[in-house]
């Protein structure tokens, strides 16, 4: 085997080193009627050209040229070429969890920008070093919530990606935790009526998202006073990371109750390819009161015995290595490298591309909302202003007109069915700084 | 001595600063193509109070400055390709280059989650195909591959476990859990609902079946086991674990961390097993990263196949595939989309490599090379438990402590020496352990040359253990005072605050 350096002769000489004759000695500690006696049925061994070519065929099957409207939580945005390259030096991603701060120099200071930029996204005090993606991240925030408050009513947009609602199901339901759901306008925002009829004393916090899963932007501050109001803890997710970068963050605001507490989120915008929906980049970002009941990895800034400046990973008396059954959460691993792309990627665009991106989303997506409300019979739906996303009620049935889209090549979006019957045949298209003008115009061409 | 091959401590480092420290007003490393739709002033579309000030602090770099940058924090780090990473329980194998190169394809690489299946055929087989080999791996009859990473697959498992008992009659109380496991095992399933009850070990470092069979009763939901167990010594009374929770309604759940000992050679399901999670980036390969993306899919037992969290991965009588979601006994969701992916295509492209004599070959010298360092350095260290030992070791400081040279001082001097410390100071159950796991993929060479240098530092504890308890002497910082840190927390860079 090509990955195992030690020959049959070296074996040998290893086993004659420590007294014993044959491999399956080492093995005396497992019980003979356990023992598989036969090879795995499984392929291989296949050689490297062999690898290449099977896998190569397996990523042929998929329509990676087509043109995509396709978003709802995972986006395609451009990624500069040297986040790749960097990502790919050894140094970085063959590296192990940064325990030994000496020799994780690297890793540690990465993460340390990656929170630091995080932290100047989203305008709170402080950020972890990162989680497993932007659903789990958000059942993570309900999670931290519940502990900083001890409440158990979460008042949930019905705006919020439905999978990660179906996540916090999920991570909730054992805990004796309450979700109720707070439906959304035509207007395409959560109802703050209901919301306001909905919220007591006895609210734990209120999650919303923004953009939300239609693609519209909340007023998340306006949602923070009001769950203040009544001692609610405010949690902000935000799917579409890129929209930070000209939308007003959760956590910044000239009076302090209008901030949120948590920011939760997924960054995979930021630099991270979409790979089939994983591996992404949770985050989770919250005010310094709140820091020790944050879920998962921090790195923190000291000094070594001769004043030098280093890095190492802090307050890890929360974390389940150390705290084992008491822990804040059982996460043990971080997205590292994903947080690495994101670091790099906020590196290399710069507050100026950062901003010019955010507006071609915003532009290129206007018109085409434009152009499907004035060159066809749909009816694109909820009129708040809106990122890169919006939502199209289609006047006849999903299926056959998407098929023909797809017969030349483009991919409309999602159906929105599965996750919201009442709105019929609606789809959830998603237009970035990576769609071209005459993409959209196609598109528009074959719906009319 | 046994080796000709002297590592020397020498480290190439160059200081850099902070990203947020460097760069200057105007500079540019990213142009984006002419706007190609008519221009708008964004504040007549989004009321401004919606709209955001500057980024403040976001520094402005040229391409150049960013890859200097981050080339340079690189050389910061240890790392697999450099040399031996023995950490116990963490299973750092070197990762081959073929993995990266067939993740990045762009058919996979650029796939949206949300592409109908008739458009994402490849993927959806590279999952099937995956699910298929970790099945008969780990002697399972299902494989969800959804969860992100091994915790997160020890939450499903568990909560599937739950969803069992209560459809059984009632979700029971509590999960059993030996007092060598890895802290994600309480921490799991008390997030799950379950009060956790600690197992101890016996004299031999595996579980006290007499005890076990004193504490058993219907309350107890499941176990939760780690074979190998952390010690590196194979539980021989599993088959009488399982058979007495199993008579009792109570299902066992398996660590999978340590699966690289017994690829080929002996399978959970074949012991009892009801679920295990699968470490991809430990055992297969899949890259640490510096601390993730893991991956942790869950291999499962038939009886608990229906909970398995939607969708999964199914064909048509046509040979199509395509995402299931009509699983209504499924314990839900976990993670958007379906698991991480990306990990998923290398793992497979591991497995296609070894085949079924490769992976039977990987386990057998991972194991050898464990035993190999063992009995080299079984006189120089305390060896607190005599069983049989698998592909790890575990050791202790017993004899170093006379001295006042405690675990962390060994590895912090072995960074000195070249090479990563092993895992320090757990399992719990041995006072100032060392555990080390050197695997498959070092060489007789590698390992002398490590053996070397744990045997040089064991002198040097003798004496001189001041440099010991000093080191490491050449890194680029030394020891960071971990209490003031922690006791200040400065967790981000401020414009207004000094650097150091």
């Amino acid at each position: 085997m090509r990955y195992i350096p030690n020959s049959l002769v070296d074996r040998q000489s290893m086993l004659a080193e420590i007294g014993l004759d044959s491999i399956e000695q080492l093995f005396s500690g497992i019980p003979e009627k356990l023992g598989l006696r036969r090879l795995l049925n499984i392929p291989g061994a296949l050689t490297e050209p062999e690898l290449v070519d099977y896998f190569r065929q397996r990523a042929a099957q998929n329509a990676a040229d087509c043109t995509s409207f396709l978003g709802a939580g995972v986006y395609r945005h451009y990624i500069p070429i040297i986040i790749d390259a960097l990502i790919s030096r050894s140094e970085f991603y063959t590296a192990y969890t940064p325990y030994q701060a000496e020799i994780a120099q690297g890793t540690l200071q990465a993460i340390f920008e990656f929170q630091t930029y995080i932290t100047q996204l989203t305008g709170m005090e402080v950020s972890n070093a990162s989680l497993y993606d932007g659903s789990t991240g958000l059942a993570e925030a309900v999670l931290m919530a519940h502990r900083i408050n001890k409440k158990d009513r979460f008042l949930v947009a019905k705006t919020v990606h439905p999978e990660y609602r179906a996540v916090i199901n999920t991570y909730t339901k054992n805990l004796g935790i309450h979700i109720e759901l707070i439906d959304y306008t035509a207007d395409g925002r959560i109802d703050l009526k209901k919301l306001a009829s909905a919220i007591g004393t006895d609210a734990a916090a209120v999650v919303i998202q923004s953009p939300n899963f239609f693609g519209t932007i909340e007023k998340t501050h306006d949602i923070s006073e009001l769950a203040h109001k009544f001692g609610a803890l405010s949690i902000v997710n935000i799917s579409e990371a890129m929209s930070l970068g000209i939308l007003k963050p959760p956590g910044e605001d000239t009076l302090e109750t209008r901030m949120a507490d948590i920011v939760a989120g997924e960054a995979q915008s930021l630099g991270v390819p979409m790979s089939f929906g994983g591996p992404h980049l949770g985050f989770l970002a919250t005010r310094e009161r709140f820091v020790r009941q944050m879920p998962g990895r921090l790195v923190g800034m000291g000094m070594d015995h001769s004043g030098r400046r280093g890095f190492v990973l802090t307050l890890s008396t929360r974390e389940q290595h150390i705290r084992r059954e008491k822990a804040t959460s059982n996460i043990c691993t971080n997205q590292s490298l994903c947080a690495l792309m994101a670091t790099i990627y906020l590196a290399i665009i710069g507050p100026k591309a950062f901003r010019e991106i955010c507006e071609q989303n915003i532009l290129k997506t206007k018109y085409a909302v434009q152009q499907i409300q004035t060159q066809t019979k749909h009816r694109v739906l909820f009129p708040a202003p809106r990122f890169n996303e919006f939502v199209v009620e289609l006047v006849d049935d999903y299926r056959p007109r998407v098929e023909r889209l797809m017969k030349n090549n483009i991919v409309p979006g999602i159906s929105l069915s599965r996750f919201y019957p009442e709105l019929g045949n609606a789809i959830l298209l998603c237009v970035t700084e990576i769609t071209r003008k005459e993409q959209i115009d196609k598109l528009v061409e074959g719906l009319a | 001595m046994t080796s000709s091959h002297q590592r020397t401590g020498t480290h190439f480092l160059l200081s850099e600063r902070l990203v947020f420290e460097e760069g200057s007003a105007g500079r540019r490393g990213f142009d984006l193509p002419a706007l190609d739709v008519p221009y708008q002033d964004i504040s007549q579309l989004i009321e401004s109070s919606l709209l955001r000030n500057e980024i403040a602090g976001m520094p402005e770099l040229s391409e150049v400055d960013v890859v200097r940058h981050f080339t340079r924090l690189s050389t910061w780090n240890y790392h697999i390709d450099l040399g031996l990473y023995p950490l116990g329980s963490c299973t750092m194998k070197y990762n081959p280059k073929i993995n990266e190169r067939i993740a990045r394809l762009e058919g996979f690489a650029a796939a949206h989650p949300y592409m109908p299946a008739e458009l994402i055929q490849g993927a959806l087989e590279v999952q099937k195909m995956l699910e298929v080999c970790l099945a008969e791996i780990s002697g399972m009859d299902a494989v969800s591959l959804q969860p992100a990473a091994g915790a997160h697959g020890e939450l499903t498992g568990i909560l599937m476990i739950r969803a069992y008992q209560e459809s059984q009659s009632n979700p029971r109380k509590k999960i059993l859990i030996p007092d060598s496991a890895h802290g994600t095992n309480p921490a799991s399933a008390t997030i799950s609902g379950y009060v956790v009850e600690n197992i101890p070990s016996n004299k031999r470092g595996t579980v006290d079946l007499d005890y076990l069979r004193n504490v058993i009763n219907e309350d107890v939901a499941a176990i939760m086991i780690t074979n190998p167990n952390t010690l590196g010594i194979f539980e021989d009374q599993i088959a009488e674990i399982t058979e007495l929770l199993h008579s009792h309604g109570a299902l066992v759940y398996m660590d999978g961390a340590n699966l690289n000992a017994m690829l080929g050679i002996t399978r959970p399901g074949d012991f009892g097993i009801d679920v295990l999670h699968i470490n991809l980036h430990k055992t297969f390969t899949t890259p640490h990263g510096g601390g993730g993306p893991g991956s942790g899919p869950i291999a499962v037992k038939k009886i608990l196949e229906p909970f398995m969290p939607y969708p999964t991965v199914a064909r048509k009588a046509d040979g199509t595939y395509f995402f299931d979601y009509e699983r209504p006994q499924s314990i839900g969701k976990i993670k958007a989309y379906n698991g991480q992916f990306g990990m998923h295509v290398r793992a497979l492209c591991y497995i296609l490599a070894n085949g079924p004599e490769g992976l039977k070959e990987v386990s057998e010298v991972a194991v050898l090379n464990a035993n190999y360092i063992r009995a080299k350095l079984k006189e120089a260290y305390a060896l607190p438990y005599d069983s049989p030992t698998l592909h790890e070791v575990v050791l202790s400081d017993r004899i170093q402590t006379r001295k006042g040279v405690h675990v962390g001082d060994i590895g912090k001097r072995l960074m000195d020496y070249g090479f990563h410390p092993p895992t320090v100071s757990f399992p719990l159950i041995v006072p100032g352990a060392v555990m080390i796991e050197p695997t498959e993929t070092e060489s007789k060479q590698e390992l002398d040359a490590f053996i070397d240098a744990m045997l040089a530092i064991a002198k040097e504890a003798d004496e001189n253990p001041e440099l010991v308890k000093t080191a490491p002497h050449t890194t680029r910082v030394g020891r960071i005072d971990e209490a003031a840190a922690a006791r200040r927390p400065v967790l981000r860079w401020r414009p207004d605050v000094t650097p150091l």
